[in-house]
């Protein structure tokens, strides 16, 4: 494990604690610091505990632990929430001139700053500046040079004027001189700065970023937490690439919307979270049997209906794999990393052309709203490639007609992927419908007709199984006994866990599993394994299901579903607990 | 665009099941007169059509078209409006389609005002489930699910269209063959969201909305003087209860279509082989 510093800063939403903590987290990230964040928010705009977390390394870090070194606590409840997490020595920053702060509770082992963060903010130029004052004095207990913290101001306030940016420069010094000046500690950081160049940012601008490298040009949603950001990543951005965004009136019109423009020949996304698939499902079907390219995103958090909807959760791998009525097929990519959220994107337009199906892609909340740091090499452009399929032109629609010269939208071909033309294309013009429909797109009840085109749309996936790579992420020493499988935001906490279980003896073969469907065949792996272990955020363990079903054996697992995504050592601690319960077929999860 | 295209051009080789006599047939083919005489070509257009006898009409044209589900249409085609501003795009549904399940987008549809035609085929009654009571049935109209009538006065969809700041609001009745055509040509030459509501008879499930009944009721605004620019006169009209117009009730002249407020007019299918030259530049904002 790398020398890491776990710091937070935690108040009332409202208090501006997540533009606070992005700044920090950005000033390390600009030091050369590899970051890690996390958000702890409440599903409401004024009111309610938050805290932004952020971790932070020379090394890549990749989750959250169980500790905290420096708290900078604008309400006692932030002390409250966060007493387990705090150590001997760690340090709160906290202001005893605010009048709920000054009989402030802090246990004797720890070290209690008192920053009058408000006085010092207004004589800096406004009161509005506190949490600034408040980073300056985290840079004095953490021996971080200031001009990493100026850098980020400037880049947060630039905007707003030199006048501004001078203000908060002069806020942050007050603050980190207060705690010179003041206090005569040593308390024994030091976040040694790098020349590396990072970038610092979340799944869901990820994916926004991977859409337009993807040749995504249409967007329609409608807000819903935790996909939004999507959307707003989007806005102001895809325009300059000739694309666009709508905020539909309900994610059924946003789904048509979207289906429209992939049959106009768009690059098509939308991006909702659980209810919104709901929603969604009726357009699936019809998505899936008119054969039309879609990109359907959901990110994930709590069910079911308004469940915690700013909290984690892997509950709706079912919906997406069986949601919606008949059989039609359709793929589910499920990114592990903020990096792959990119990388996924791309493939998810490239296999939905390819294949001409809805595409699932899917993030859950932790990996969505977690922002992490990244050599920029990690999003190259150049590798960026796209596979429009069997599009037919003007030159070669003749090969797709019949005797009388109509096009064949649902030619049943071998691989199951047919042709397509975009509207304006001479010779190719025909109906798309949700009815069963012979070659031409004509509705047929005819029994053979319906037969070949059931086959004619699954044997795609036979197709894709053959041509692609959908394959796990194998971390580990491939001989160990015992075999984790997980998917989702948990590889991070679980690769940072496998030093943890090194350390306690215990080896393991790590798979982490990007695919949801088709999905790479693990029955292999599992029988050579003395132990499997499927580790995910959810309660029934839906992707263990999934595993069993493939690999006829059982499996151990290992459910979290208290909103909250797994923290490395904890993650280190449960799957040592698990091994060691020889008892149990499966580990209940602590809520 | 070809200007030798004759409005058989867009009639498809299928056989149309609608039952012989119904309205549906005239207000399809004023729809392909007013496409061809508009200049439009089969290759050009994209016809989306919602679920209901009124939904078939996808089938039974030929262009470019997709059969969407119940009340969706209208997302559907301001989709392919927006990803391709060069095609021309007509949806059609029926009353059940359009002002119950589809209520909700026909309203936002109206406000977004994209540059397409929207033809709703009015016979107050569900059509392809067998006759029950639509949004536009009367209030003592006895159907398989209203006994007694649906009890509710109907909605006028002319009036929700107009309060939700409609651009072109019209009516016409699809047997009347030559005014129909025109009124939704003039729907389509219009630029942003032509809509025609058109009283296409049911003459299997309704024996109260019949042909006669229209032919003695209907006032053609053409013989009045009415002018569709003015905003009070439309709306009295509009409000007038009872009434049955057909013309075109409402036309804002300074209507500025969605994609020329928010400046989209890229076809979208054309996109490069692969990231932006400059996407790099994405990467960098995150610094
Ligand atoms: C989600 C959904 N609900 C119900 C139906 C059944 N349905 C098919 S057509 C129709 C009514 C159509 O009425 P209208 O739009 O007035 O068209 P018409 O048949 O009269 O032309 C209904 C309810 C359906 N296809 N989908
Ligand atoms: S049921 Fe009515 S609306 Fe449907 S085809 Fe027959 S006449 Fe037309």
């Amino acid at each position: 494990m790398p020398a890491d510093f776990n710091w937070a800063i935690g108040g009332e939403a409202g208090d501006g604690i997540d533009s606070t903590g992005k700044i920090f987290a950005q000033a390390l990230s600009r030091a050369g610091r590899h970051v890690f964040t996390s958000k702890d928010f409440a599903s409401r705009i004024r009111g309610g505990y938050t805290a932004y977390k952020v971790r932070t390394s020379v090394e890549q870090v990749q989750s959250v632990v169980d500790r905290l070194d420096v708290l900078i606590a604008l309400t006692q409840r932030t002390i409250d929430e966060n007493l387990d997490e705090l150590h001997e020595g760690s340090v709160i920053i906290y202001d005893g001139e605010r009048t709920t702060m000054q009989d402030v509770e802090i246990p004797e082992e720890m070290i209690g700053l008192d920053v009058p963060l408000k006085s010092l903010a207004e004589d800096a130029g406004g009161a509005i500046m506190r949490n600034v004052v408040a980073l300056g004095a985290a840079c004095a207990v953490s021996d971080f040079p200031i001009e990493n913290l100026n850098s980020a101001l400037e880049k947060r306030f630039g905007d707003k004027g030199a006048a501004i940016v001078e203000n908060n420069m002069a806020a942050a010094r007050k603050g980190r001189d207060y705690v010179r000046d003041e206090y005569d500690y040593e308390f024994g950081y030091d976040l040694e700065c790098t020349d590396e160049n990072y970038v610092l940012l979340n799944g869901d601008e990820a994916i926004g970023m991977g859409a337009i490298a993807g040749g995504c040009r249409f967007y329609a949603g409608y807000p819903i937490t935790p996909a939004t950001d999507v959307m707003e990543y989007l806005t102001g951005r895809i325009e300059r690439y000739g694309g666009h965004v709508v905020q539909a009136e309900d994610e059924l019109a946003a789904i048509n919307l979207a289906l429209g423009a992939a049959r106009a020949g768009a690059r098509s996304m939308t991006a909702t979270s659980g209810p919104g698939i709901d929603l969604m499902a009726e357009t699936f079907g019809l998505v899936a049997t008119s054969e039309t390219p879609l990109v359907i995103c959901n990110v994930m958090r709590s069910g079911p209906s308004t469940g915690m909807p700013t909290k984690q959760e892997q509950g709706d791998l079912n919906a997406m794999l069986y949601g919606g009525h008949g059989e039609v097929p359709r793929f589910v990519l499920a990114p592990t990393t903020i990096a792959e959220c990119f990388h996924k994107t791309v493939e998810a337009f490239n296999l939905a052309e390819k294949y001409q199906l809805p595409v699932y892609l899917t993030a859950d909340l932790s990996l969505a709203v977690t922002e992490q740091t990244y050599p920029p090499e990690e999003f190259d452009m150049d590798a960026v490639e796209i596979d429009r399929g069997k599009v037919v032109d003007e030159e070669t629609v003749g090969e797709w007609q019949d005797e009388q010269g109509r096009f064949k939208p649902h030619a049943i071909t071998d691989d199951g992927v047919s042709p397509r033309t975009f509207p304006g294309t001479e010779g190719g013009v025909h109906m798309s419908t949700g009815l069963e429909h012979d070659e031409l797109g004509r509705r047929t009840e005819e029994t053979g007709m319906r037969i070949k085109q059931v086959d004619k749309r699954s044997r795609k996936v036979e197709t894709a199984k053959e041509r692609e790579p959908f394959e796990a992420r194998e971390f580990g020493d491939p001989d160990a006994e015992t075999l984790v499988i997980s998917w989702g935001s948990n590889e991070g906490a679980m690769v940072e866990a496998m030093d943890f279980l090194k350390e306690e003896g215990i080896d393991v073969r790590f798979l982490s599993v990007p695919y949801v469907f088709p999905r790479p065949d693990l029955t292999e792996v599992i029988e050579d394994a003395e132990e499997t272990v499927v580790v995910e955020c959810n309660a029934t363990g839906q992707f263990a299901d999934l595993i069993e079903h493939d690999a006829l054996t059982r499996v151990k697992r290992l459910n979290k579903y208290d909103g909250v995504r797994y923290k490395a050592d904890e993650l280190a601690e449960r799957i040592a607990a698990t091994l060691a319960d020889d008892g149990g077929e499966t580990e209940e999860a602590t809520t | 665009m070809s200007s030798d295209v004759r409005f058989t051009d867009f009639k498809s080789d299928a056989q149309p099941t609608w039952c012989p006599g119904c309205g549906d047939f005239g207000t399809m083919n004023g729809m392909m007169k007013a496409l061809a005489e508009t200049g439009n070509s089969p290759d050009e257009t994209f016809v989306v059509a919602g679920i209901g006898c009124s939904g078939k009409i996808g089938t039974y044209m030929r262009s470019y078209a997709i059969h969407g589900v119940h009340g969706r249409a209208l997302p559907v085609g301001a989709g392919v409006k927006l990803a391709n501003p060069d095609i021309e795009v007509m949806v059609a549904g029926g009353d059940g389609d359009g002002y119950s399940i589809g209520a909700g987008h026909f309203v936002h549809a109206v406000r977004r005002n994209v540059d397409m035609t929207y033809v709703v085929m009015d016979n107050r009654i569900y059509g392809l489930t067998k006759g029950q009571a639509s949004p536009t049935s009367r209030e003592d109209f006895e159907t398989s699910t209203t006994p007694e009538g649906p009890q509710q006065p109907p909605v006028n969809p002319l009036a929700l269209a107009f309060a939700a700041s409609g651009t072109f609001i019209a009516q016409s009745f699809s047997t009347d063959a030559q005014r129909h055509a025109e009124i939704v040509k003039q729907a389509v030459e219009h630029d942003g969201f032509g809509f025609v509501n058109v009283f296409s008879p049911c003459v299997t499930f309704n024996d109260v909305d019949t042909y006669d009944y229209f032919r003695d009721h209907i006032v053609d605004l053409q013989d009045t003087d009415h002018d569709p620019t003015d905003y009070e006169d439309a709306r009295s009209r509009i409000l007038d209860p009872g009434s049955e117009y057909q013309g075109v009730l409402y036309r804002d002249e300074d209507s500025v279509p969605y994609e020329e407020s928010h400046g989209v007019d890229a076809d979208m299918s054309d996109i490069p082989d692969g990231a932006p030259e400059d996407a790099m530049d994405l990467v960098r904002e995150f610094y």
